[in-house]
């Protein structure tokens, strides 16, 4: 029988970003809130500190910061009709695990989506007609404008105190930002990161192909800073250990020193670390969550009363604790009925490598995980799809991130991988390298989708996650044209050589590519097609919430963290001024 | 320290075949240069002989001693020396793969290790009952088996350099019939791993004396280039630092 713990009116399920935000919000509005985090407390100091988090080896490589599949994983198969079988190391994304999430070890890539995202099946419809899209592609509008999200954009990005140079304010187009993005109603909080030799030698080439770089706005902080909440930043050194490690500088934004601190300083809310959460518990007759029940570090089934359940323990983990809980009617592909694990998208990735004779030293290792110059002329809203067959887009960037060797000794396409000549070209091409990156859109497809394996378990003995995912050919086309975009600027980069990766003949769960699983449990205006409302609350059961990526319909070009943290504002914003002061759908079905 | 560039400092005479072949300044210089105190010189181990390290680096936790003479091969056709610079074997990248192995890498941590096990498609990725310790353990016995059919009774570190590369390339295309795994997961793995040792901070054991972080020009732990970034095309002259020597500075430090 279960342990049952003192009931509290929000339990949040996961200790990342999304908890973050709801836990500092809603203890402040007055509400006794517990965060259930499966992993352990961190903090900057002791647990980011040089030289020990200058290891690749333990973190980039054996993934110390991440999940650990021996307890939890996921299935996986290209289409419908193969076996999936389990991901049993980690490879193609790197969930976090831990006080922070995955935010601890991101990059701080700060992008916003386009206004088209929100609107993508009606601003598709409305400007290349209703036969454009294929029946197989389920496109799905949001719900939500970009419009009524953007003061949440901003909100967020100051409390990460992002640094760049906006390109549209207020309508008002700006010399040096990026000009495709949405309107926004305040520059950055920061001014851009310097550029480095990589990114200034792709803005020369694209800007005499007539494109527009920029810098990517980043949260690695570039000087010092104070946000909303009072959290103090201190600028960003370039260290070059940031993606798949912890800040020591309090530079980037992770929640422990954006929210965190400010949310454990209110005595209404507790973090609660060691806790595994295996259900959210709720009530068949009136359709209500009652709490959630987690395993304890002793191994202790407990059981968490509570008002209110808001799920922030990332994308497919959202997902599969819906699954596994009996929640909502599960996505069938072959009818292409139910909504929960429906639209699961990724991220298409690909890009150029160009390789300079070695007196053009790069510095690789001088980089920051947000540092880079970007052009966004190919991305979903910046130009015309009508003779292209395809939706979407990808931004294309030169980032210097990292000069860390294992994962990274570029070579030339026809160079052997290992031997005496692939030690020659190892030295040669290290510090000659630039690399482009494709970082494009994933459009969701009626196969893809997140369900449960019917044959493996976790170590408690509930059904894995299985995910179905292969590129549809709309991305596809889209990936093949965007890279041959970065082609062209490869080659004006004026290298000695260029490497082109195009996207693989099949998704692959191997290489890593991005942490940006999307999908599965998606917001929009139907019922019959989407697990959440506008306001990311639960259809099925009203006081039930879901954050995270997992909401997002569709993918965009770009990464997903920004609109991740302005959702979950937004989503706090009504849960406070109007959801629990009188709890029922905000949406009436 | 000495002005001396690393590069003129691993010259050596001799073609790339003599293996592992260092000058003896090396390794005096840089303990002289840390401690004040003459090392003793490390000979430059003869052919492909164990790695000539000093102190505890020559215990094995987890080879064999064949085993061990199996990798210690292996590695050196990996990442063999050149004129300029050593291989993985001087570097020590079997006792960073033993300790590796003996450890909880070996040992499967942090993998799902529940069956069924089936083989899947290559998008799948690794699905093989076996941790990386038991990959290795069951995989060298069974090319050691194969060669003894196929090469009479030689092992792989007595066949002549040529043949070891032969016989690596024909693991890697999964072109020699193991009876209990592709051969091409074994090579994989011991290049992922190999690599992981020849790049890694050397206090893992197997990149000595940074050598390959002063082969590419990568400074290693030291961490701040807020000043050197936009310093486009400068060369980064500062020898390279492990998270060992900074920790020991920061104990330095303390003492006083
Ligand atoms: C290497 C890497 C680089 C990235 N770079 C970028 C970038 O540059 N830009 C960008 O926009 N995004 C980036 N991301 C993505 C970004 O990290 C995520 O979008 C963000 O962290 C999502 O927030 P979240 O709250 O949904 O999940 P998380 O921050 O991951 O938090 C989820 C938490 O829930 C916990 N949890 C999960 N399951 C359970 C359970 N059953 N019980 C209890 N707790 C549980 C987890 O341990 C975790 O702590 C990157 C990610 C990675 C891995
Ligand atoms: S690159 Fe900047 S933000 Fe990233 S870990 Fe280093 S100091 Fe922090």
């Amino acid at each position: 029988m279960a342990v049952r713990m003192k009931p509290v009116d929000v339990a949040l399920v996961g200790g990342g970003a999304t908890a973050a935000i709801l836990g500092k919000e809603l203890a402040e509005a007055g509400y006794s809130v517990v965060a259930l985090e499966r992993g352990r407390m961190r903090r900057t100091v002791p647990d980011f500190q040089s030289p020990y988090m200058h290891d690749e080896l333990k973190y980039s490589v054996r993934h110390a910061l991440m999940q650990d599949p021996s307890t939890q994983t996921l299935t996986f198969r290209n289409f419908v009709g193969q076996k999936a079988l389990p991901m049993r190391q980690l490879g193609s994304f790197l969930p976090g695990t831990g006080v922070g999430g995955a935010m601890v070890h991101w990059n701080g890539q700060t992008w916003r989506f386009q206004p088209e995202s929100f609107v993508l099946r009606s601003w598709v419809n409305e400007r290349y007609g209703e036969d454009f899209l294929p029946d197989d592609l389920t496109i799905q509008d949001w719900g939500i404008t970009y419009d009524e999200l953007e003061p949440h954009y901003d909100f967020f990005e100051k409390i990460c105190g992002t640094a760049g140079i906006a390109g549209n304010v207020r309508g008002d187009i700006h010399e040096g930002g990026n000009p495709f993005e949405g309107p926004r109603s305040d520059a950055y909080p920061n001014p851009p990161m310097k550029q480095a030799y990589a990114g200034a030698l792709f803005e020369d080439a694209a800007t005499d192909l007539g494109y527009h770089p920029f810098p990517v706005p980043s949260s690695n902080v570039t000087r010092h800073y104070t946000n909303p909440y009072g959290a103090k930043f201190q600028p960003c050194m370039y260290c070059g250990f940031c993606e798949t490690y912890g800040c020591e500088h309090f530079a980037k934004a992770s929640p422990q020193v954006a929210i965190l601190p400010f949310a454990l300083a209110n005595d209404n809310f507790e973090l609660r670390p060691h806790c595994y959460v295996t259900r959210i518990e709720w009530d068949r007759g009136s359709n209500e969550a009652t709490g959630v029940t987690y395993i304890d570090s002793r191994g202790r089934e407990i059981f968490q009363p509570a008002n209110m359940v808001a799920l922030c323990a990332f994308a497919h983990h959202n997902v599969v604790l819906m699954l596994n809980s009996g929640i909502g009617t599960p996505y069938d592909p072959v009818t292409g009925e139910g909504t929960v694990g429906r639209n699961y998208t990724y991220q298409t990735m690909s890009g150029a490598s160009v390789f300079y004779p070695p007196e053009v030293r790069l510095n690789p290792f001088m980089g920051a995980g947000a540092l880079g110059t970007a052009i966004d002329d190919f991305n979903t809203g910046s130009f015309d799809h009508s003779e292209l067959g395809f939706v979407g887009g990808a931004y294309i960037a030169a980032y210097t991130t990292s000069g860390r060797p294992i994962h990274r000794h570029p070579v030339p396409e026809g160079t052997p991988r290992w031997g005496a000549e692939w030690k020659k070209a190892v030295q040669r091409h290290y510090n000659s390298t630039a690399t482009l990156t494709v970082h494009g859109s994933s459009m969701p497809h009626r196969g893809n989708y997140i369900g449960l394996d019917p044959t493996y378990t976790d170590a408690f003995g509930q059904p894995l996650g299985m995910i179905t995912f292969d590129f549809p050919h709309n991305d596809r086309l889209m990936s093949r044209y965007v890279t041959g975009k970065a082609w062209d600027i490869a080659r004006a980069m004026g290298g000695e050589q260029i490497s082109v990766g195009w996207l693989d003949d099949h998704y692959s769960i191997v290489p890593y590519q991005t942490t940006h699983n999307t999908g599965g449990a998606i917001m929009g205006t139907d019922p019959t097609k989407s697990v959440v409302n506008k306001f990311l609350q639960s259809w099925d059961l009203h006081n039930l919430w879901v954050m995270g990526a997992c909401v997002f319909p569709q993918n965009a070009g770009y990464n997903p963290t920004d609109t991740v943290g302005a959702l979950a504002y937004w989503a706090v914003d009504h849960m406070i001024n109007d959801y629990l002061p009188d709890p029922r759908p905000l949406v009436p079905t | 320290m000495d002005k001396l560039s690393r590069r003129n400092l691993f010259k050596v005479a001799g073609g790339a075949g003599a293996a592992a072949a260092v000058p003896h300044g090396f390794t005096v210089r840089k303990a002289e240069a840390q401690t004040g105190v003459e090392a003793p010189v490390v000979a430059p181990s003869e052919s492909s002989a164990a790695p000539a390290h000093a102190g505890h680096d020559d215990v094995l936790f987890f080879f064999t001693t064949e085993e061990a003479r199996f990798v210690e091969a292996a590695v050196d056709r990996l990442i063999p020396a050149d004129e300029e610079w050593p291989g993985a074997v001087w570097a020590g990248v079997v006792n960073f793969l033993d300790r590796q192995l003996a450890g909880a890498y070996g040992a499967g941590a942090r993998m799902y290790l529940e069956g069924p096990w089936e083989l899947g498609v290559s998008q799948q990725g690794y699905q093989l009952p076996y941790t990386p310790a038991e990959l290795f353990r069951i995989g060298i016995q069974e090319v050691r088996d194969w060669l003894a059919e196929h090469e009479g009774e030689t092992e792989f570190w007595d066949l002549s350099v040529s043949r070891q590369i032969e016989i690596l390339q024909m693991l890697e295309a999964g072109a020699i019939p193991l009876p209990s795994m592709p051969s091409s997961v074994l090579f994989e793995t011991l290049l992922a791993t190999t690599v992981e040792g020849w790049f890694a901070d050397p206090a893992y054991g197997g990149n000595r004396e940074m050598v390959s972080w002063r082969m590419i020009g990568f400074p290693g732990a030291y961490a701040q280039y807020v000043d050197l970034v936009t310093e486009y095309g400068r060369p980064y002259e500062r020898p390279p630092m492990s998270m060992a020597e900074v920790a020991r500075s920061h104990d330095h430090h303390g003492k006083h």
